[in-house]
């Protein structure tokens, strides 16, 4: 087994999480209204409390660094292929505005951080999914930074988690997005043959493309309680099928009624469970330090 | 033949029938009228080669959406020599949007999937319109694995709009099954030919078109979003799908030009629905062409050879970082990135 001591021997804070930065979900003030009990929520103690409702217990959207800050061993965080940057490959229209536009607000370079962590001393390969970016939208370097983590977790046969979120495809680069859903699959068919544990965590929402592809194909799929998962966007049915939809259709409860994913876990026990299905895997655990 | 005209070739229609008129003419009357026809047919002929050689990408989206254009069971009727339609996933019933057996091409056995248009009302409400629910892409998963099982080369003929947009849809896992198909396809172990018969629609399309060669034909298109519902993303308005169709870069020439299909095939006559016959044969000799150069690489290459293919999909740059300028989680943790690194390498050589 490599020596991996060194990655979680960091004094350094590995992610700086500025105080109210639960994104896209709380307006400027120090107050945020939830969305499910419309409960008053002090925004300082909702990051205390992980994004949750302290009254319902709903599940606010997280971005990519406050997730690993909640998921992740402290320090323990190391980003890989963070160089990726997106390009305009259609010359779309107004495609160049957005992402800049993108990059300044959310202060990330793309919809997706990737890197290795650990969770309880359970070393993994990581992906999280910030939604804040164009919708999570699944372009060429999207794709790219999944396909690199999915292939380095081949090599390396070490367990990858990636949270997922998204929209779906980012139409703007066209054909080049659609076939990340294929150049993903792949290397998630690449990395089932090597045996290796991949768990897929859906959190809110969780559609189109990304649930068409890598979101679909973990060993494990887990959901977050709420989170939307589906195929098809909700007013495309609609306009199909003449008729209002079911109330809870496309929820995590519904994916787990019908089959599509093996559990819903609470985020307060997300890490406990990633910690004992790393080690179920025979994932060993390291001196923290 | 005479088709349902659309909107930029009725000048072209409007000039067949006055030559069909004239001829009619003649032979009632007994006067001899060749030569006067013989100018228009000229006439018509260039006009012809105006209109299809000038296609905006539009007017060949409408051309893919053809009442008319040929079906897959078309093709396979016209395209293969015995065809033996299997049915059924197995477990929850038989899409009829999606079709598939075993057919018989020049001698050699092949497995046949497709999507399945209807010709009529009737028939679209009995095969959902071409959209396939996830029991069809199961099917078609099925298919396929059995021609594994026989080494029998797969051809896949896509014309789909998308993949069906419903409760039960969702409740049986569309995305779930499309996944699965995506993923199982890119390591088949044996020859997958994709050919794009009319609409590529989105992950619909995708669920049955990774392959080892994909062919487009001429007014095919193949998009991530169609561009209706990209028009209403951008403006709010799904009657601008025309300037959106423009951006998409669906087209076959556009596709080909990037690298991300192989080869386009010509339609006889500007549009496959005018002459199915001629289309049917250029089809047929590509797809043979396409088994031949795929048939002599091994098993192992070739899989390798169709994840590679998807592998280099994606256009992106890479910026040099500075050192002590890494951006966020990194920042001042670049020991512990050094060693990850070396892990990296090591891990390599790990596992077994």
């Amino acid at each position: 087994m490599p020596n991996l001591k060194g990655i979680f021997q960091s004094k350094q804070k590995s992610v700086t999480v500025k105080a109210g930065t639960v994104r896209g979900d709380t307006p400027e003030g120090l107050w945020t209204k939830c969305e499910k009990c419309g409960g008053m929520l002090y925004k300082k103690e909702l990051i205390e409390n992980q994004g949750l409702c302290s009254d319902c217990g709903f599940h606010f959207r997280l971005s990519a660094s406050e997730r690993i800050l909640v998921t992740l061993d402290d320090n323990s965080f190391v980003e890989y292929d963070e160089e990726l940057i997106t390009v305009d490959p259609l010359n779309f229209p107004g495609y160049d505005v957005k992402v800049e536009a993108a990059r300044k607000t959310t202060k990330l370079e793309e919809a997706i951080i990737t890197g290795i962590g650990s969770i309880e001393g359970f070393p993994a390969l990581v992906g999280f999914m910030d939604f804040s970016f164009i919708g999570a939208s699944m372009g060429s370097v999207v794709g790219e930074k999944i396909t690199r983590l999915l292939e380095r977790a081949a090599r390396q046969r070490m367990p990858v988690i990636i949270f997922c979120a998204s929209g779906g495809a980012r139409m703007q680069e066209g054909m080049f997005s659609l076939m990340q859903m294929a150049k993903t699959a792949a290397a998630c068919g690449r990395l089932s043959s090597t045996r290796t544990l991949y768990i897929s965590v859906l959190t809110n929402p969780t559609t189109a493309g990304v649930f068409a592809s890598f979101g679909s194909l973990g060993d494990i799929i887990i959901a977050e309680p709420g989170a939307l998962i589906g195929f098809t966007g909700q007013r495309v049915i609609e306009e199909t099928i003449k008729q209002k939809l079911p109330p809870g259709f496309q929820t995590a409860e519904f994916a787990l009624e019908h089959g599509l994913i093996d559990m819903i876990v609470d985020r307060r026990n997300m890490r406990k469970t990633l910690r004992s299905l790393l080690s179920l895997h025979g994932g060993r655990r390291r001196n923290t330090g | 033949m005479i088709n349902t005209p659309l909107e930029f070739e009725r000048p072209l229609f409007e000039l067949e029938k006055r030559i069909e008129d004239l001829r009619e003419f003649s032979l009632k009357k007994g006067i001899d009228l060749s030569d006067e026809i013989a100018v228009l047919e000229k006439k018509s002929d260039a006009l012809r080669k105006d209109i299809f050689g000038n296609l905006t990408p539009w007017q060949r989206v409408m051309i893919a959406r053809h009442p008319k254009r040929p079906t897959t069971l078309e093709y396979i009727r016209l395209i293969f020599d015995e065809f033996i339609e299997l049915h059924g996933d197995r477990s929850f019933r038989d899409d009829k949007a999606i079709i598939g057996g075993i057919a018989d091409l020049g001698g050699h056995p092949v497995t046949v999937i497709g999507t399945q248009k209807g010709r009529d009302t009737k028939e679209n409400i009995a095969r959902s319109f071409g959209m396939p629910h996830p029991e069809g892409y199961r099917k078609a998963l099925r298919l396929m694995k059995q021609a594994e099982k026989f080494k029998r080369p797969i051809i896949s003929f896509v014309d789909v709009v998308g993949a069906y947009p419903g409760v039960e849809a969702e409740e049986r896992g569309q995305g779930v099954a499309i996944a699965h198909n995506i993923a199982e396809m890119s390591k088949l172990s044996t020859t997958v030919i994709v050919v794009i018969t009319g609409e590529g629609g989105s992950g619909g399309a995708l669920a049955i078109g990774v392959g080892d060669k994909l062919i487009m034909l001429e007014n095919a298109y193949f998009s991530v979003i169609s561009p209706e519902g990209c028009a209403a993303i951008l403006w709010k308005d799904g009657s601008r799908a025309q300037e959106a169709t423009e951006m998409l870069k669906l087209t076959a020439s556009d596709l080909k030009a990037k690298g991300l299909i192989d080869e386009i095939l010509p339609e006889p006559q500007g549009a496959a629905h005018k002459d199915s016959d001629a289309m049917a044969k250029i089809i047929r000799e590509s797809i043979i062409k396409g088994i031949d150069e795929l048939s002599g690489i091994p098993t192992r290459r070739l899989i390798e050879r169709r994840y590679a293919r998807l592998r280099r999909i994606g256009e992106f740059s890479v910026r040099e970082l500075p050192p002590g300028d890494l951006p966020m989680a990194a920042s001042g943790n670049e020991d512990a990135k050094a060693r990850a690194d070396a892990f990296d390498l090591e891990g390599g050589t790990d596992g077994n």
